[in-house]
């Protein structure tokens, strides 16, 4: 892991667009916006060369404040929106922000596809297990019992785990990382964006403002304490007890595999199809 | 395909050749019935012709590649008919607000909900000026020939580029399965509107300037311009704004480059008679049976007036004045329960002149004849 300076960030950052961003106070997207260009910073891309998409919700936010080609497009689309780009112009490091929200309830649809097509795109979903932009709406990861203002005699509903639904959708590179974890977090990322493929990071992170008040989780630091006690390496995971795994959730690379990447297999195909010297194009 | 001789050629196809033709070369589509051979087609010609297809896992996933592609400098299409269109809403509401180029071609067949899933229908003509929230123009073409589908989907395509819009072609179920002899243009006759890259330095570059005449240079994704776009009101950089100044900026410029260049966006053909006292105002499939029963009643001696709009938004209310507010019967034929009337109603309604508006409706998945225009005609003259 190489240290990126403080000056090094300032480069990717937009400053035409007025600062304070809209995060609340001891969000954590903002450590993910950090870790994300570092881990950009570390591997050198062109501001150029990479474009950020994201769908609606506060994560969704991030785009506009990098000096990147960038788009906020719908809720839940970001991913069909990327695919586009993609495959319209494979040279660019495509890069998706996108929530719990965003991602699994009104993107779903997408995002197994998108798995399943293995299509180069780097998605970074910002778990917070709620609806924060509007208010604090149990999402498909809102843990059961939790409290929503949807849910305000506890979640009956049953969450998703991210990571297993990607993997089960065919991601080749699926990880999970927390927002306490902030340097581990800049190396996955770095590993998703150099790895071939669909990659899917879910960051845990501490939504103090809407989920933690809910559900009386304690103050941002508080909250940043329960993500370094929940969430313990894979490795140290599978080791533990059922007794033990009680409350403690596994961080790190799931999955990390090689498979034929999608724009490259459609590239493949159009080079098989153009004529060979000597023979005509002419369709009949 | 050998050029300068007729080739027998189904509506569907034609629009999808009008598209490669006029250079689009990225598709995302899902099936759906009638529209599916413009979708088939895409698949095998633009692999060949090094552009992209993909069959998408919906229509939103659909609109929203085609959008992204055009952000990423592509040339980009969909086509779907009506219960894709209600799925696209939202993306073509995204399109014109971020104000990216792309065209989206609805076969319509009947409805509500799955209808009539092979009929034709023209249930889809408000849907195409109202089928996203909020407030922003429509640009859709109606073509009513196998010809004209490939002229205007060309035209489409040009459009798109012009005024940085979703711009939409509507055609049906009879339209896009029917085959006629068409004798394509020769290509180099064709006029194909490119996008002019910006050349100027990036620190200059506005997303969206001030450009009444809108031919104004465009980057893309990877350009060296690295702009933002959002749905959210924006300013003219595309950053998110509240400012009442800004947003106004931008609600005017979506309104007013439709609402001021609609010379060059009104296309109507006139048939028959001008000095007609009845008039038919009919779009699409059902202008063919309209013309035909003009030719009936000429060889009766009697003489009638077709209207008939290419272009369907925006409305060509100017036409409408000009040819139809002195006759004294205008009737009104189409596959819907009076989605067109409506708008002659509007244009026509507060005039003083005494004048009858007969509606001729059909809503049953069947086309109108001829013989029931001319039946209408009678029963109300």
């Amino acid at each position: 892991m190489k240290k990126i300076p403080q000056k090094e960030i300032h480069k990717y950052l937009r400053h035409n667009k007025k600062f304070p961003h809209v995060w609340c106070p001891g969000c954590s997207d903002g450590i993910v916006l950090g870790a994300t260009i570092r881990a950009v910073a570390e591997i050198g891309w062109e501001k150029d060369d990479c474009a950020m998409v994201s769908g609606i919700g506060c994560s969704s936010r991030m785009p506009v404040y990098v000096d990147f080609n960038t788009a906020h497009t719908l809720h839940g689309r970001a991913l069909a929106y990327a695919t586009g780009i993609k495959m319209a112009k494979p040279s660019l490091n495509v890069i998706v922000v996108t929530g719990d929200g965003d991602a699994s309830a009104i993107g779903g649809n997408h995002l197994i596809h998108a798995c399943r097509r293995n299509i180069n795109l780097t998605v970074i979903c910002i778990n917070n297990h709620i609806y924060g932009m509007t208010g604090g709406q149990y999402s498909p990861t809102t843990p059961h019992g939790a409290i929503a203002t949807t849910m305000p005699f506890g979640n009956i509903d049953n969450e998703f785990d991210l990571c297993k639904l990607t993997i089960g959708a065919g991601a080749t590179f699926v990880a999970r990382t927390t927002a306490y974890h902030a340097i581990e977090m800049q190396s996955i990322i770095k590993a998703g964006f150099e790895h071939k493929g669909f990659s899917f990071i879910e960051v845990m992170c501490a939504c103090p403002v809407i989920f933690g008040k809910l559900n009386k989780q304690g103050s941002a630091p508080q909250m940043m304490k329960n993500l370094r006690d929940s969430y313990v390496p894979v490795n140290v995971y599978d080791k533990l007890t059922d007794d033990e795994k009680d409350n403690q959730f596994p961080r790190g690379i799931f999955r990390n595999v090689e498979a034929p990447e999608y724009s490259e297999k459609y590239a493949e195909l159009v080079k098989s199809l153009k004529p060979k010297e000597g023979e005509s194009d002419e369709q009949a | 395909m050998e050029k300068n001789k007729p080739v027998l050629m189904q509506g569907n196809e034609a629009v999808a050749r009008g598209a490669v033709d006029a250079g689009i070369n990225f598709f995302a589509g899902y099936p759906i019935t009638p529209s599916t051979e413009i979708t088939e087609f895409m698949s095998r010609e633009l692999p060949r012709r090094g552009g992209v297809f993909l069959q998408m896992e919906d229509e939103i996933a659909s609109i929203s590649a085609i959008i992204g592609a055009s952000l990423a400098g592509a040339k980009s299409m969909t086509a779907t008919s009506g219960p894709g269109i209600s799925l696209m809403a939202e993306g073509i509401g995204y399109a014109k607000m971020i104000e990216q180029p792309c065209v989206v071609v609805n076969v319509m067949r009947g409805g509500p909900s799955t209808g009539l899933p092979t009929q034709p229908s023209q249930g889809d003509i408000q849907q195409a000026r109202w089928c996203n929230h909020g407030d922003a123009p429509a640009i859709a073409l109606y073509p009513h020939s196998v010809l004209e589908c490939y002229e205007l989907t060309i035209r489409a395509v040009n459009l798109a580029e012009k005024y940085r819009t979703c711009v939409m072609v509507l055609s049906d179920a009879m339209l896009g399965h029917m085959r006629e002899p068409v004798l394509l243009p020769d290509l180099e006759n064709v006029k194909i509107i490119e996008r002019i890259k910006p050349t100027i330095p990036p620190e200059w570059y506005k997303h969206y300037p001030d450009n009444p005449k809108y031919r104004a240079p465009l980057a893309s994704f990877g350009d060296g311009y690295r702009f933002h776009v959002t749905g959210l009101a924006h300013d003219d950089h595309g950053f998110p704004t509240t400012r009442p100044d800004e947003v106004a900026t931008m609600m005017n410029r979506l309104k007013n480059k439709i609402s001021q260049n609609i010379d060059d966006l009104v296309q109507v053909e006139v048939f028959g008679d001008e000095s007609a006292r009845v008039a038919i105002f009919a779009a699409g499939i059902t202008a063919r049976a309209a013309k035909a029963a003009i030719e009936i009643a000429r060889n009766h001696g009697k003489k009638l007036l077709l209207v008939r709009p290419l272009t369907i938004w925006p409305f060509p209310d100017e036409a409408v004045r000009t040819y139809l507010s002195d006759k004294k019967v205008i009737l009104i034929p189409e596959l819907n329960q009076g989605q067109l009337s409506i708008e002659i109603k509007r244009i026509l309604g507060k005039s003083k002149k005494t004048r009858k508006i007969a509606e001729l409706y059909k809503v049953t998945g069947e086309l109108i004849t001829p013989e029931e225009i001319l039946d209408t005609l009678k029963e109300v003259n």
